[in-house]
């Protein structure tokens, strides 16, 4: 690790960190501020009641023993899909990166369909693979492969082609600049496709338990919807929400811990 | 000393064509470029943007093949890169995710060296450019100044017989580019290694060079070859001798009607 990651913050980096939770807190507390002006609107209060009996509803799921389940399942059903996902791209994105012919004729087939909603395409799947698990992370599996396929396969290309060149003067044949140079300049894009990949599986739920799941929050929510149980709907909405900030809080950690070495443009 | 008898011919470069074939035709970047460098000399090529210097540089180097004509390196045809030619990028090209010591001792991990020699190495190179305290630094931690620095001690790690620099100092700003000259200068006296610097500033390359090579544009072409006849060691004092200026308003002149032609 450099010496900068290591030695304590200065006063200045302290109250700058103060400084951007105190917005976070703000913005925190207008949202609730929003929330419970829309609470107490006849019409809005329908759809978005208040903190208390949203969790009401929450502990009428748990009493329920559908809230674990749901969670469960559907965490199980990112998973699965996203690693589907991550293993496949990664190779994919340097195939298209590496070879004319497989770019040319993959990017057209990822442009496409990535501007279909899958909840268009979700029937079909569903049709082929019959109910269960196995549609969701097959649906899961297609968004988060397109995202992070796209995203590491442009990262590829953009890498600074004088790094290659040096590498090579130095003495370094392909494996080394594979290994050595390729693969930890693509760690910040491939640490992106991850960050937009998990944020895909995660939209992609609702899509995915749409037909014939067993349990899920996507599925879930569908359900609450036909007996208009908004307090549990939007406990389940926002907990979506809370699991894509945690991911996301998670990637950054890693990112922070693996590319503390690129220049960092000032943030404004 | 510039015309020394005796001395070998180091790079024979050969009737060299460069062409590229761009959607706006073919451009010619270099046409019928002649030169024999001596070992141990230090050349200079100076010339206005788009004369092909950096393109003659990219073909000694391996990076580039020429469309026609060879490059010689002690008799033997240059194909592809070799560590024997070792290269200083403008622009650094340190590893971002490298420290100061795994940069400069990348070349000798590639010749799968042990890798206590290769620090041992590293070091010995750090410490001729006056990096020792910043070893474990990242680049990002670096000024431009210090970039260069490492870069150029990682080129000298690798051993290299001929040393190929694109326009080293040309990001830096006056002083440390001062510097740094005098210190490639003493180093240069120090290890005699054969030098292809370009730059596009004349007084750099008076200052530094036994000979300088003035190239025109349009096709990339040799125009003249000055020798310049200043004893070595020389300094930063070396530019306010007569001689310098003589040789500088020579070149400049030069230089300056390439220029003038190329912006016709």
């Amino acid at each position: 690790m450099s010496k900068q990651a290591k030695r304590p913050l200065t006063q200045a980096e302290k109250r700058a960190k103060l400084i951007s939770w105190g917005w976070l807190m703000i913005s925190l507390a207008a949202a609730l501020v929003v929330w419970f002006c829309l609470s107490i609107g006849e019409k809005t209060g329908r759809s978005f009641p208040f903190i208390p009996a949203v969790i009401d509803g929450m502990k009428t799921m748990i009493e329920r023993d559908a809230l674990w389940s749901d969670f469960c399942s559907s965490m199980i059903s990112v998973a699965a899909g996203f690693a589907l996902g991550f293993v496949t791209a990664l190779p994919v994105a340097f195939l298209m990166a590496w070879y004319t012919p497989v770019r040319k004729i993959i990017e057209p087939w990822i442009n496409f369909i990535r501007n279909i909603p899958a909840l268009a395409y979700a029937p079909l799947i569903v049709i082929m693979l019959g109910v269960g698990r196995a549609p969701s992370v097959v649906l899961i599996w297609i968004c988060t492969f397109m995202t992070m396929c796209i995203t590491i396969f442009h990262g590829i290309r953009n890498i600074d082609n004088t790094l290659v060149k040096a590498a090579r003067v130095l003495g370094a044949n392909d494996m080394d600049i594979f290994f050595r140079i390729t693969l930890p300049a693509t760690v910040p894009f491939i640490l992106t496709a991850v960050r937009l990949g998990l944020s895909a599986g995660l939209t992609t739920l609702l899509a995915a338990e749409s037909t014939g799941a067993q349990a899920g929050l996507g599925m879930r929510i569908r359900t609450l919807q036909t007996t208009f149980e908004t307090n549990a709907m939007l406990g389940y909405i926002i907990l979506i929400g809370i699991i894509g900030t945690l991911l996301n809080t998670l990637v950054n950690f890693i990112e922070r811990r693996l590319t503390s070495w690129q220049e960092k443009r000032e943030e404004a | 000393m510039a015309g020394e008898a005796g001395r070998s011919v180091k790079i024979q470069i050969k009737n060299v064509k460069k062409e590229y074939h761009g959607d706006h035709g073919t451009t010619v970047a270099l046409n019928g470029v002649n030169l024999d460098i001596m070992e141990n000399e230090f050349i200079c090529v100076v010339g206005p943007s788009g004369c092909g210097k950096s393109t003659l540089l990219n073909i000694l180097a391996g990076l580039h093949e020429a469309s026609s004509g060879e490059c010689y390196l002690d008799g033997e045809l240059i194909q592809g890169t070799d560590v024997k030619r070792g290269v200083v990028f403008q622009q650094y090209a340190l590893f971002p995710w490298q420290t100061v010591i795994q940069n400069v001792m990348f070349g000798p991990q590639m010749k799968r060296m042990p890798k206590a020699q290769c620090e041992e190495i590293a070091r010995k190179y750090i410490k001729m450019v006056g990096l020792e305290d910043f070893e474990n630094s990242y680049p990002k931690e670096l000024s431009g100044g210090m970039k260069q620095r490492v870069a150029i001690a990682r080129a000298y790690a690798n051993n290299p017989e001929v040393l190929l620099m694109d326009e080293p100092f040309g990001a830096l700003d006056a002083q440390t580019r001062a510097q740094l000259q005098t210190e490639l200068l003493k180093t240069w006296e120090e290890e005699k290694k054969t030098c292809f610097f370009i730059t596009h500033d004349v007084d750099e390359a008076v200052l530094l060079a036994q000979r300088v090579v003035i190239m025109s544009a349009r096709p990339g072409r040799i125009k003249k070859v000055v020798d310049i006849d200043i004893p070595y060691p020389r300094d930063q004092g070396t530019k306010s001798e007569p001689r310098f200026m003589e040789l500088k308003a020579e070149i400049w002149n030069e230089v300056y009607q390439e220029y003038l032609e190329v912006r016709k």
